[in-house]
C-alpha cells in the first residue's frame, strides 16, 4: 500500500462545462493534459508522483457526457456515466444484461458511484512495477521488470505479450466487445466512431498506450447496437477478494441459440493480455455446433492456444480455459480439471 | 502517517499537529505554499473551465467559504481546513472507506475526489447526521445500542456508507446490506457486530 504524503503535487486544473470546451482544452495542452473522469485511476498516479501532468482536465462538470439514451434499437451511454447508473438502468439490465453484470462486479460501491464507464475502459495497465514508477518499456525504458527470473508476476499476461506483460484489468471492456459496442471519439478535427474491439491496443502496436486515444482525443460515448439485445449472456470474474479487486481473468459472452445449436456468439476475455481479447477463433469454431460439453471443451482448448505463462501465472491457463467453457455451457457442466 | 511525513522543504521544527492546529485556528488558510514542491506550468487561467481558489462548499447544510488548492482532495479540505475531523483518512487510495462522505446523498471516498469537483453539491459528513438539538441519527443510535465497533476508526465511514445505502434500499436483508457497505474495511475484523449495529440502524431509520 502506498504511503500517504499529505497532498498531490500542484497542477493546473480545468473543469470545462461543455464537451466543446473540454476538447478545446485537450487540443491546446496536448501531451501536458491529463483527462480525468471519475479520478479513481488518476489519483493513484498523481499521489504516488509516478506521473506528473501539468494540466488536469476534470470532466465532472460536463453534463452532456453523462446519461443513457436510446439510439436505434440500442443505447448510447455517455462516457462520464457512472458504473452505478449503468447498473441501475432498467434497459441495460433487461436488454444488455452482460454490461449490467460486468459493471456490478467492478471494485466497490463507492468506486462504482464515482467511476465512469469511459474511465473503466480507458484505465491504464495493471502491473505494480509499472505503477510503482519502475522505468520499464511501458514507462519509456528498455526492460520489463515483470518478466525477469525473479519477478513476481502472478497477475500478469499469458497472451499477446510483446516486451510488456501487463494486463488490461477492465471488467466492462470485454462485455462491450461481446456486445459489438462502438466508441465515439472526438477531437478538435471532428468525431469518429470505432468498434470497441479496435479501441484497445496491445504493446505490439504502441507499448505506452492502452487505447487508440492520442493526446487531444476524448472518448465521449459508447454505443451499444441492438444486435445482441436479449441474447443469452454469460459474465464471470475471478478475483482474490470479492470487493475492490481487479479480475485475475474475466470472460464475457453473448450468444443466440436455436434448436440446441449455437447460431451466433461473441466471446471476449480480459486480465490475460494488455488488451481485452476477443476470441474470434473460438467463435468461428463453435458457430453452428451443438451447445454441449464437447463444444465447450473444444472452445476452452482453443482459447488457450498460444498461451505463454510466466513463472507465477500458469494458473491463468486452466482458468481461462474453464471460464471459456463455462461461457458456452454454463457453470454446472464445466469441470475444473487442470 | 508519521508525524514527520512531510514533503521536502517543510520548515523544520513543525510537527504535523502544529500545522493542522494552526490551519484550523486560522479558519480559511491563507497560504499552503509550503506543500508545493515545484512551480506549476504557466496555464492560461482565463480559459473556459479554469477554477478559482476561493470557493463555497455546501457542507452539512452550511455554506462554507474555503480557500482550496487545485490538487486538494475533499478529505483534506474537510479535515484540515473546515475542522471536520470525523471524516477519517485511512489509506488515501480508495481502498478502505474510512473517508466516506455523502455527495448529493451518494457515498463517495472523499480522499479520491478533488474539492473543486464537489463544488455546488450537497456534502454531508458524520458531523452533519445528528439533529441541531443533538439527537443522534438512527444509524448512529443503532451503533450506540449494539456497541457495533471496536476501535471505531472506520466507524464514520461505515455509518456514512450505510446512511447512503439506506436512502436507496431502506429495508435491506443482512446480506444486501453487507453487499451495500462492502466498500468499507474494518481492521479489527468486527464485521459481524458492525452489521448487527447497521441493521439496527436501518430498523430505527424505518421507524423514525
Amino acid at each position: 500500500m502506498a504511503i500517504v504524503r499529505d497532498i498531490m503535487p500542484a497542477f493546473e486544473l480545468f473543469q470545462p462545462a461543455t464537451t466543446d470546451d473540454a476538447v478545446g482544452l485537450l487540443a491546446k495542452y496536448g501531451r501536458d493534459a491529463w483527462v480525468m473522469g471519475g479520478g479513481l485511476d488518476t489519483f493513484d498516479w498523481l499521489k504516488d508522483r509516478i506521473k506528473r501532468p501539468s494540466v488536469v482536465v476534470d470532466l465532472s462538470q460536463v453534463n452532456d457526457l453523462t446519461g443513457i439514451r436510446p439510439m436505434g434499437g440500442g443505447l448510447e451511454i455517455g462516457a462520464l456515466t457512472t458504473l452505478t447508473e449503468i447498473v441501475r438502468n432498467p434497459v441495460v439490465k433487461e436488454k444488455f444484461g452482460l454490461l449490467h453484470q460486468a459493471a456490478e462486479l467492478v471494485a466497490s460501491p463507492q468506486i462504482r458511484n464515482q467511476g465512469t464507464i469511459g474511465g473503466n475502459v480507458s484505465q491504464d495497465a495493471r502491473c505494480w512495477y509499472y505503477r510503482g514508477g519502475w522505468k520499464c518499456y511501458r514507462a519509456g525504458g528498455n526492460i520489463c521488470f515483470a518478466d525477469t527470473p525473479s519477478a513476481i508476476n502472478r497477475e500478469h499476461a499469458i497472451l499477446d505479450a510483446d516486451r510488456c506483460v501487463a494486463v488490461n484489468p477492465s471488467d466492462t471492456a470485454p462485455a462491450l466487445i461481446a456486445l459489438e459496442a462502438q466508441m465515439v471519439i472526438r477531437n478538435r478535427k471532428g468525431e469518429r466512431v470505432v468498434e470497441a474491439e479496435d479501441y484497445f491496443i496491445g504493446p505490439a502496436t504502441d507499448i505506452t498506450r492502452m487505447t487508440i486515444l492520442k493526446p487531444g482525443d476524448l472518448l465521449t460515448a459508447i454505443r451499444i447496437p441492438d444486435k445482441w439485445a436479449g441474447a443469452t449472456f454469460y459474465f464471470e470474474k475471478v478475483r482474490d477478494r470479492q470487493v475492490w479487486d481487479f479480475p485475475l481473468v474475466n470472460v464475457a459472452s453473448a450468444a443466440v441459440y436455436s434448436g440446441g445449436n449455437i447460431e451466433r456468439i461473441r466471446i471476449a476475455v480480459n486480465g490475460v493480455a494488455a488488451h481485452p481479447v476477443r476470441l474470434k477463433a473460438v467463435e468461428d469454431a463453435v458457430r453452428g455446433k451443438p451447445r454441449n460439453a464437447a463444444t465447450a471443451d473444444m472452445a476452452g482448448q482453443l482459447a488457450i492456444q498460444g498461451a505463454e505463462p510466466l513463472r507465477y501465472n500458469g494458473y491463468k491457463v486452466p482458468l481461462l480455459r474453464n471460464l471459456v467453457k463455462r461461457s458456452i455451457r454454463g457453470v454446472e457442466e464445466a469441470t475444473w480439471a487442470s | 502517517m508519521a508525524d514527520n511525513d512531510f514533503p521536502e522543504g517543510t520548515p523544520k521544527g513543525w510537527s504535523r499537529r502544529d500545522v493542522i492546529k494552526g490551519v484550523i485556528a486560522a479558519g480559511a488558510v491563507s497560504s499552503a505554499g509550503y506543500l508545493f514542491r515545484s512551480s506549476v506550468v504557466r496555464a492560461d487561467v482565463s480559459a473556459p473551465g479554469s477554477v478559482e481558489r476561493l470557493i463555497t462548499l455546501n457542507v452539512n447544510g452550511q455554506q462554507r467559504r474555503v480557500d482550496v488548492m487545485k490538487q486538494e482532495t475533499l478529505a483534506t479540505t474537510l479535515r484540515y481546513k473546515l475542522g471536520l475531523t470525523g471524516t477519517k483518512l485511512g489509506c488515501d487510495r480508495s481502498e478502505c472507506g474510512a473517508c466516506t462522505v455523502l455527495i448529493d446523498d451518494v457515498p463517495h471516498y472523499s480522499c479520491s475526489m478533488l474539492t473543486h469537483t464537489a463544488r455546488g453539491k450537497k456534502i454531508v459528513t458524520i458531523e452533519g447526521l445528528a439533529s441541531a438539538e443533538g439527537k443522534l441519527h438512527p444509524v448512529q443510535q443503532g451503533v450506540v445500542e449494539e456497541q457495533g465497533f471496536q476501535c471505531a476508526f472506520c466507524m464514520s465511514g461505515f455509518i456514512m456508507a450505510t446512511v447512503g445505502f439506506l436512502k436507496v434500499n431502506p429495508n435491506p436483508t443482512r446480506t444486501e446490506l453487507a453487499h451495500g457497505i462492502s466498500g468499507n474495511l474494518c481492521r479489527c475484523q468486527d464485521y459481524d457486530k458492525i452489521l448487527t449495529a447497521m441493521m439496527r440502524g436501518a430498523e430505527l431509520s424505518r421507524r423514525a
